[in-house]
């Protein structure tokens, strides 16, 4: 058995009213003013300051605490601001946090925002994917199994899609 | 929380990963698993609910009995904290850019 299929994306949207080029300045350059700041991944405890989003591709993603100490999230990876207030715009985001909730430059997930004009608001749609890549990871540090995640989700997803 | 750890350490037990595998191939009832493993059915039923707990697993009820399959929502444990992850995410960017628009 060779199927490979890959675990569902995620997947959200969610319509705002502001125009595409607001939201995805609110997106980006703002997103301290909404990142949740529970949502940190950093290992010292100091709480979120910053949520640092640097506006071009290879920039970095990455959260600064009070405390001034950074923690890396991922990379921007494709950066496509909409061009006129009301067009549409795109980020790809890489996602590189492990299972152990670390930076790890040889893990990439993506994270896709687009945003699409609806009425004189926003169509913000996301897709997490290729998440699987965070359990062949998780599990290559661990090295919990002998016989490897890769395998386990083979057989997992071939019946889960 | 580690979202992974769940799952990692549900399938760390060899007996689990191979009731896991089994599933993988097709549904089963826990007698179907118990015949085919070396363990009693009491101890399948232990390890199925493990799996469950780890959300790699789900059962339903097919008349008397009760079939357990992978769990086709995704990754378990991994799967739900980023799901919840991103909707408490945008849920508070949705928040911040609608009040924009109402200024």
């Amino acid at each position: 058995m060779s199927h490979i299929i890959t675990p569902a994306p995620i997947r959200r949207a969610v319509e705002v009213k502001v125009p595409p080029a607001r939201a995805f300045a609110i997106f980006t350059a703002e997103a301290s003013r909404w990142w949740l700041k529970s949502h940190s991944i950093s290992a010292t405890k100091s709480p979120i300051k910053d949520v640092v989003i640097e506006p071009r591709v290879g920039g970095r993603w990455f959260e600064r605490g009070e405390d001034g100490s950074e923690c890396q999230w991922g990379q921007v990876l494709a950066w496509e601001p909409p061009p006129t207030e009301k067009s549409q715009g795109r980020l790809l985001l890489g996602w590189q946090i492990n299972a152990d909730f670390k930076y790890d430059p040889s893990l990439l997930t993506e994270v896709e925002l687009r945003f699409t004009p609806a009425g004189s608001g926003t169509l913000v749609e996301l897709e997490h994917r290729l998440i699987e890549r965070m359990g062949e990871r998780g599990v290559g540090m661990r090295d919990a199994f002998t016989r490897g995640w890769g395998l386990l989700l083979e057989s997992f997803t071939q019946h889960a899609t | 929380m580690t979202y992974a750890t769940a799952a990692l350490t549900a399938l760390g037990d060899p007996t689990r990963r191979e009731i896991f595998e089994r599933l993988a191939t097709k549904p089963r009832s826990v007698s179907e698993l118990a015949r085919d493993l070396p363990v009693s059915r009491p101890a399948v039923s232990q390890h199925l609910r493990h799996l469950k707990e780890a959300g790699l697993v789900t059962d339903h009820a097919e008349g008397t009995r009760r079939v357990y399959r992978i769990d086709p929502a995704g990754l378990g444990a991994l799967r739900q904290w980023l799901d919840r992850f991103w909707d408490d995410a945008l849920a508070a960017f949705k928040a911040e850019a609608d009040k924009e628009a109402e200024e």
